[in-house]
């Protein structure tokens, strides 16, 4: 297990964001994270990041309790996140950002001519077609500037990759294209964090599941304990679901 | 057929997107516009004459641009310039320091007013506009009070006795002389600024990270970038400058009023805007903001050579201004773009 969390919980003032919650991350494998708007999914996942601190239970980097003191204590440990919220600088060119914060050196100055080169060829190698990578990211679409993240936490050699809703914004076709990098990250051998509400995007590309529903855990199923229809099911909550279609036929 | 097309539409697009283009265009227009009714503007004497203002501004105008790309403002640099200038010459005057010592000390106590703004805002998340109006209004109280305190009047002078005079009125207040015409040394200082700014901007790690802070602070941090040192460094990069405005200044007329400063805050941003800096941040360029100081120097004087009331000269500023937000917008737009 790369990464592990046991009963962890975080609260925002009086906001009880998340409670007691237990999920792992093996290397080349995906585990989903589901949840309906408000879950908790991003917080569970900032705290995997570095974002936010826990407030109890316990936080396992290859199996050793770890507080992580930010950002860039969770990148120097190899785990690189693609934030819903936060993922890109718009206004800053694709090269610029694919650096942000890593930028190779030559003496004291930024390299930027091997920054160029070295984006571009990284995007060519994930079969990520950019026509320019001088052009803001701004002017990137949602699935383009997704993927670049993506081939982005590959190329910094994580060993942990999490990508907060990658797909939600996203039509049919650009979702496809986000699930393959996805695959394809996996086949390298990075354990991948997956968070999405929509179980038909999760179940193809998923080996576990951790369903959560207003802060807390439904529980983590492995993907042979759980049917696509059963997770569907889960998802929508089925007590909601059968007073919804009661509801529905009445009218 | 369609791939050149594509070719010359990217070509079209990096050159809108330079945020320095507005500026360089609006040189071109004020300069050819003065330039075509007065020969003595467009005289090697005349161009020393508006290149002078220019300089100082500029060097402010750089490093606020630096701020403003990084997503903040400072609204104390221009008093700053003042209390620089008024610690060098008080301590030489009325303490006996010799010049470089008390331009030493001048430079402590600016690179601390930086720091005080930079951790102010940095730690309790408040808009700089707000804490810098707050150092802004401070320092113009100490300037007066303290001056009138030690002596009286509301100004200190005769720093042409002090020790190290000469040497250092040379290095920052002196002149050039290129092709029998005496340029201000100030406009050699400026250049160099703008090209040490430049280079960090576009070819070093923290330049990378200002753009960065600017455009989106989260995003950045996320990214791994160290934020608030990235901010606390801009704000002391302003006072750095100011110091070296205000001692330029001091220099210069060896006499500073006690409420020199006031008023020029708002000059700098002015210019950085006219130079291409979004006033949200996260975009711009010192080549910019030192064109748009060009653009100031020009008119100041130009205006005068052509006799018109000076009065005009803050009517043009706010043109200029107006001008050059609703060009930085469309740029923007046309640069951000959605394109599938
Ligand atoms: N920074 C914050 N401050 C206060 N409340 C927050 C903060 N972040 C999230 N929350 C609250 O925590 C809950 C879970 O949010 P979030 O983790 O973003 O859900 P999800 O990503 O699953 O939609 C929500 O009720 C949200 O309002
Ligand atoms: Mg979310």
């Amino acid at each position: 297990m790369i990464l592990e969390t046991r009963g962890i919980g975080k609260s925002f003032g009086s906001v009880l964001a998340l409670r007691e919650v237990s999920m792992g991350v093996e290397a080349g494998q995906v585990t989903c994270v589901l949840g309906d708007n408000g879950a908790g999914k991003s917080t569970l996942i900032k705290i995997l990041a570095g974002v936010h601190r826990h407030d109890s239970g316990a936080l396992l980097v290859d199996g050793a309790e770890v507080r992580l003191s930010g950002p860039r204590d969770a990148l120097e440990r190899g785990i690189a996140t693609v934030h819903q919220d936060l993922a890109m600088i718009p206004l800053m060119s694709v090269w610029r950002n694919f650096f942000l914060g890593a930028e190779p050196r030559r003496g004291l100055a930024f390299d930027v001519r091997t920054a160029r080169r070295v984006a571009r060829e990284e995007l060519r190698a994930m079969g990520i077609d950019i026509r320019d990578v001088d052009q803001p990211v701004g002017t990137l679409s949602g699935g383009e500037r997704q993927s670049v993240a993506i081939a982005r936490a590959v190329h910094f050699g994580a060993r942990v990759l999490i990508l907060d809703e990658p797909t939600s914004a996203l039509g049919v076709k650009q979702a496809g294209v986000v699930l393959r990098y996805i695959a394809r990250a996996r086949d390298r051998g990075l354990g991948v964090v997956f968070i999405t509400h929509n179980p038909h995007h999760a179940y193809p590309v998923g080996d576990r599941f951790l369903l959560l529903k207003r802060g807390t855990s439904l529980g983590e199923y492995a993907k042979a304990d759980i049917s696509r229809e059963r997770l569907t099911a889960l998802m929508a909550g089925e007590a909601e679901l059968r007073a919804l279609a009661h509801e529905l036929e009445r009218e | 057929m369609t791939d050149e097309r594509l070719a010359r539409a990217g070509v079209l697009r990096r050159l809108l997107i330079r945020p320095e283009l507005g500026a360089v265009v609006g040189a071109i227009v004020v300069f050819a516009f003065f330039a075509a009714q007065s020969p003595v503007f467009r005289s090697l004497d005349g161009v020393a004459n508006w290149l002078d203002p220019a300089s100082t501004l500029g060097i402010m105008a750089v490093a606020i641009a630096l701020l403003m790309i990084g997503g903040e403002f400072d609204l104390s640099a221009g008093v700053l310039t003042g209390t620089t200038g008024l610690i060098l010459v008080t301590l030489a005057t009325e303490y006996g320091f010799n010049v470089w010592p008390a331009m030493l000390v001048s430079l402590v106590v600016a690179l601390a007013v930086g720091l005080l703004n930079g951790l102010i805002v940095t730690r309790t998340r408040l808009p700089s506009f707000i804490v810098t109006l707050g150092t802004f209004l401070m320092l113009q109280g100490v300037n007066l009070g303290v001056t009138k305190a030690l002596t009286g009047t509301v100004q200190v002078g005769g720093l042409r006795q002090a020790g190290g005079y000469a040497s250092a009125q040379a290095v920052l207040g002196g002149t050039v002389e290129v092709a029998g015409t005496p340029f201000r040394v100030a406009i050699l200082w400026w250049l160099l600024v703008t090209a040490a700014a430049t280079w960090v901007l576009m070819r070093s790690r923290p330049g990378n990270w200002i753009f960065a802070v600017g455009g989106d602070e989260r995003a950045a941090r996320a990214a791994g970038v160290p934020a608030a040192r990235t901010k606390i460094a801009l704000f002391m990069t302003t006072a750095f400058a100011a110091w070296l405005v205000g001692s330029m200044l001091a220099l210069r007329y060896t006499s500073v009023q006690a409420n020199i400063g006031i008023g020029q805050e708002f000059i700098y941003i002015i210019a950085a805007v006219i130079g291409g800096c979004l006033l949200t941040g996260g975009y711009g360029s010192a080549v910019g903001a030192a064109i748009g100081a060009v653009i100031f120097g020009m008119a100041d004087k130009g205006i005068v050579f052509l006799g018109w009331d000076a009065d005009w000269f803050k009517f043009f500023l706010g043109a200029m201004l107006l001008l050059a937000t609703l060009a930085n917008r469309l740029v923007r737009r046309y640069a951000e773009e959605v394109r599938h």
